[in-house]
């Protein structure tokens, strides 16, 4: 059954079930590839990639510096587009979408976390979260989102004055502030140290769990891999190995 | 309030600095518009009311003595809708307790029959009725302290008589009086006096005649023909060349105040809003790249291009708000110190001189266009930043070699001084906007402080070369020369000369040019015609000296002749060859050898005027005592007085608007300093900072800091000087006019000033970023990434 919910034009269909594994499906993209820079400089980030993203599941990518995870990331979060193949975010392709289209997506789907945080210094921890809240379509309210991620008590402090574990935290609530279908990490744990690296994963699984919402992180870190619902390995721009963990690890069990 | 409007004001506030360098900047812009605009309108907006209301005159006549019958003919030439003829003359005052005596320009009033135009506003009291009842223009009053019912004398054609003012008026006529040979208005000295028509008629033999005609036309009408028509009907009564509006004194000067401001508003407000763009657009262009992480990040979660556009533009949006207040308080301040002056030398009925709210708004639109102007181009780039690469990190600064790396090579160039030299060429069209924002100040100060330079020479040309006198005596009508002997005798005179003012048409071939002609003793001391550079020029027995714009105007030259109508009295018409040009100042000089005028006419010689040199000219109460008894002497005028008088106010005028440029220059130079400073600092804070870490002194430092900016002010220096030079020629030409020109004087210490100020302005900003650096926390720079 379809529920179709309607926002400022941008209609988007409830999760379809995957005919073979008949779990709905969130990401479809098909041979997909990016090029970078023109002639000698050109720069082949990804090719060919057909992956497919389902409702509700954890998913990390891993592979070296440049192997293109970065790069497939921002293309599922409408933040770049492919230069070859089709991308689809439940019925709405992605690579046909208007730049108008796309910011839609991102307002209503999408909640992002970055490696360097991105907060906005100028904005304390609980406005930075409203930066989202306010365009949301129906959002939680800022402070319910960083008391998820453990931060009620830090609401007004500014980026400075707060750890990086409590920034990326900040980050992860403002994230998933708008109730996002799904959350794109890129590197969530790259700047911090193992203990405030495993207070992040806590707060990313504590909202997959409980939110149900489909996460997909991107990581050096190999360890994460075990907290994983599936884990997919690039190499070079294409997909070099895709594994199940049929049991996942707790944030609590995982270091590094 | 929005997260983002909350991000905006507190980008804001950690701008405020630099936000209110660039506002003041604007602030300075608007504050000119509102002043010079509001005031140049409001003055339109009084005259025109008051010239509407009290139906002010499209032409002015004067004549000898014309009958009255002559009225219908006047009201029957096509064109012409309304007369009013009436009689006027000059006449001494003589005032109780006063030693000097006073001018008066007697007007009759008739209250049978009240003027159809220029109609004079009545401000208390009541209309002349007895012979021995005036009305005085209010300035007079009020400067003399009289009230109604106070007493004076007027020597009317010879005969001393006592009269009572019973009542006080306002003319759109004299919205402007200055008393014949007056450098300004003095209200205390010079008065318009309505008197009762029976007795100007009975004093000046003119029953049944007139000597004064006002005329207004139909909107469209050919005020030649009418003239032309005017002219041939009272040349037989001693008709004069008719005057049009832009003539009469009042309205001229009126006019050439107004003219003044529109100039001001034309070249003032577009260099600060100029510079205004340049600055915004430097200063949000540095923040979209110092937030293209943010932008990024507003992307990524979902606002739109037009929101992050929006958002850059209401940033420069906030400092048009400030700089529109700012601006909009010291233009109100300006506009009403302004509106102070103007109430001591305009009289309008109404001294309420309002900004019209339509300036503010205008103003303000302008303030407004100019920042988004300059942040546009940043905004739009931010709006197209693609969010994935907006995140990336920016690349480094891309340095190539040039060919200054050739010149630095030779040279042998220290580390630091090559990054000051890379900087300048690596972002090339910023250090140009930098250059031209000092130079632009530099040319601020070089337009404004030409003025001064150009008065000295005016005023020593004017007043100490060409008229030397102490007293000016003026006679009407004119005397026979003969008088100058009893001139001689008056306590404490030294030497007199005679001269004669002729009004007179030139003519040659089509064009024909009012002036006055004036007639002087070759050799005389007193008074002498000099050039623009103040030596004297001799008179030539052969013909006229023309002022150089009469001559420019009449396209004549040295050796042609020129027809020379003599008006009034004298309805003649004689040709008389150009004998040489002059540089003159002042009006449209004509001059010819005081007994070459006499042979031509051959007549016993006459004057209007006697220059008198003075024992004591400032001790000469016997000497004033006993001209006011002369009945033919209509005004003395102390010029020894007036060059102390006029020098004083000039000085108190130019000291502030010497001041007010200064500090509109030094707004500018601090605004564009302190910003390419500032911006500089924040690009090259980690490169700083790695300096100090290897071991380079704060100074050394702040001098790769201050460097460029000041290399670039260093640099920009010719071109204000150029740039000022050419905004200078330009005011004096849009200056220039019948009534006077202003001669174009820089000299060297004129500039040396300019760059001082600019200069001091700019080390000033550069040190005021340069405390800053103490501040760099070198392990946090290092540590963050770009």
């Amino acid at each position: 059954m379809q529920c179709r919910c309607r926002l400022a034009g941008l209609a988007v269909s409830q999760p379809e079930p995957d005919q073979e594994s008949s779990r709905p499906i969130v990401f479809r993209t098909e041979g997909i590839g990016k090029v970078y820079g023109q002639g000698a400089a050109h720069v082949q980030a990804l090719r060919e990639v057909s992956l497919t993203f389902y409702d509700g599941e954890f998913v990390v990518l891993l592979g070296p510096s440049g192997s293109g995870k970065s790069t497939f990331l921002n293309i599922l979060g409408g933040l770049d587009t492919p230069t070859s193949g089709r991308v689809w975010f439940r019925d709405l392709e992605l690579t046909s979408a208007s730049a108008r289209t796309l910011t839609r997506y991102r307002r209503d789907h999408v909640g992002f976390v970055f490696q360097f945080y991105n907060l906005v210094a100028s904005l304390t921890a609980r406005e930075n979260v409203q930066l989202v809240t306010d365009i949301a379509r129906s959002p939680m309210q800022p402070e319910e989102a960083l008391e998820l991620v453990g931060l009620a008590r830090r609401m007004d402090h500014f980026p400075a004055q707060l750890s990086g574990g409590e920034q990326q935290r900040v980050a992860i609530a403002r994230a998933v502030a708008k109730r996002p279908d799904v959350l794109l990490c890129d590197e969530p744990t790259g700047a911090l140290d193992s203990q405030t690296g495993v207070q992040v994963l806590e707060a990313l699984k504590l909202i997959n769990d409980e939110i149900g919402t489909s996460t997909a992180i991107i990581t050096h870190n190999a360890a994460i891999r075990q907290m994983a619902h599936r884990v997919i390995f690039f190499q070079d721009g294409e997909v070099a190995d895709i594994a199940e963990n049929a049991a996942r690890l707790s944030p609590a069990e995982i270091s590094w | 309030m929005r997260a983002l409007d909350i991000k905006l004001l507190r980008d804001f506030l950690r701008l405020w600095a630099q936000g209110l360098a660039i506002a003041l900047v604007l602030a300075a812009g608007v504050a000119i518009i509102i002043m010079s605009v509001g005031m140049s309108r409001a003055l339109h907006e009084s005259q025109s009311a008051y010239y509407e209301e009290n139906l002010f005159a499209d032409l002015f006549v004067d004549a000898r003595r014309a009958p009255v019958s002559l009225l219908p003919e006047v009201l029957s030439i096509p064109g012409v809708v309304q007369a009013h003829a009436d009689i006027r003359a000059f006449a001494t005052i003589d005032r109780p307790g006063q030693a000097k005596a006073a001018t008066g320009l007697l007007i009759s009033y008739d209250v049978r029959s009240p003027p159809l135009l220029n109609l004079p506003l009545l401000r208390s009291g009541a209309w002349p009725e007895r012979p021995d009842e005036v009305v005085v223009n209010e300035p007079f009053a009020a400067a003399n302290g009289y009230t109604l019912g106070s007493r004076f004398w007027i020597t009317l054609d010879g005969k001393k008589r006592a009269v009572v003012i019973v009542g006080t008026a306002l003319s759109p006529e004299f919205i402007y009086t200055q008393g014949p040979g007056a450098l300004l208005p003095e209200s205390d000295t010079f008065a318009i006096v309505w008197l009762s028509a029976p007795l100007m008629e009975a004093s000046y033999d003119m029953a049944g005649a007139f000597n004064t005609l006002a005329i207004s036309l139909l909107p469209h009408a050919d005020t030649e023909m009418v003239g032309d028509d005017l002219e041939s009907l009272l040349a037989p009564f001693g008709g004069r060349a008719q005057r049009d509006r832009s003539e009469q004194q009042s309205h001229a000067f009126l006019q050439s105040e107004i003219e003044q401001l529109e100039v001001m508003a034309t070249f003032l407000p577009p260099i600060f809003l100029g510079i205004t763009v340049f600055l915004v657009n430097m200063v949000v262009g540095r923040i979209v790249s110092q937030e293209r992480a943010e932008i990024g990040l507003l992307k990524a979660v979902g606002y739109s291009d037009l929101d992050i556009c929006l958002h850059y533009l209401l940033l420069a949006g906030l400092i048009a708000v400030i700089g529109i207040a700012i601006g909009s308080l010291a233009g109100s301040w300006l506009a009403l110190s302004m509106a102070r002056t103007y109430a001591q030398y305009f009289d309008f009925p109404s001294l309420v001189f309002s900004v019209p709210l339509q300036t503010y708004a205008g103003a303000s639109l302008l303030a407004l266009a100019a920042t988004s102007l300059g942040g546009l181009r940043s905004a739009i780039a931010a709006a197209r930043l693609e969010p994935a690469v907006a995140m990336a990190p920016p690349a480094p600064a891309n340095f190539r070699t040039s060919g200054i790396d050739w010149l630095v090579a030779v040279l042998r160039f220290s580390q630091p001084a090559r990054m000051v030299l890379r900087g300048i060429t690596r972002w090339p069209l910023r250090a140009a906007a930098t250059l031209i924002g000092v130079a632009l100040a530099v040319s601020t100060l070089v337009a404004s402080a030409f003025f001064p330079d150009s008065l000295d020479v005016i005023i020593d040309v004017g007043f100490y070369q060409s008229n030397r006198q102490d007293v000016a005596i003026l006679f009407s009508p004119d005397v026979s020369a003969s008088g100058l002997e009893e001139v001689r005798r008056l306590p404490g005179v030294l030497t007199a000369e005679p001269q004669h003012f002729h009004q007179v048409v030139l003519r040659r071939g089509p064009v024909e040019k009012k002036a006055q002609l004036s007639t002087i003793r070759r050799g005389a001391e007193l008074t002498q015609v000099v050039d623009g550079a103040g030596a004297p020029v001799e008179l030539d027995a052969r013909g006229l000296l023309l002022a150089e714009r009469l001559a420019d105007q009449l396209q004549v030259s040295t050796r042609e002749r020129l027809e020379v109508r003599f008006d009034g009295d004298r309805q003649e018409t004689i040709a008389i060859p150009v004998a040489g040009v002059v540089t003159q100042y002042f009006g449209l000089g004509a001059y010819l050898d005081y007994s070459e005028f006499n042979r031509l006419f051959g007549e016993a010689p006459r004057m209007t005027a006697a220059n008198v040199m003075l024992a004591d000219p400032f001790n000469a109460q016997d000497f004033d005592e006993a001209i006011k008894d002369i009945p033919a002497i209509v005004s003395a005028v102390n010029m020894t007085a007036n060059r102390v008088n006029f020098l004083e106010t000039i000085s108190r005028n130019i000291l502030v608007m010497t001041t007010i440029y200064v500090i509109l220059g030094g707004i500018i130079t601090v605004g564009v300093c302190y910003n390419a400073a500032r911006i500089q600092l924040s690009e090259r804070a980690r490169e700083l900072a790695s300096l100090r870490i290897l071991g380079f002194s704060r100074l050394d430092v702040a001098l790769v800091l201050a460097g460029e900016v000041m290399l670039l002010a260093l640099l920009a220096q010719p071109l204000g000087w150029w740039l000022g030079t050419q905004i200078a020629r330009a005011m004096t030409e849009s200056f220039s006019s019948d009534l006077y020109t202003i001669p174009l004087v820089l000299n060297p210490a004129t500039f040396a000033q300019t760059s001082l100020v600019v200069l001091g302005a700019a080390v000033i900003s550069v040190l005021m970023v340069s405390r800053r650096l103490g501040e760099l926390d070198l392990i946090a720079v290092l540590k963050t990434r770009e």
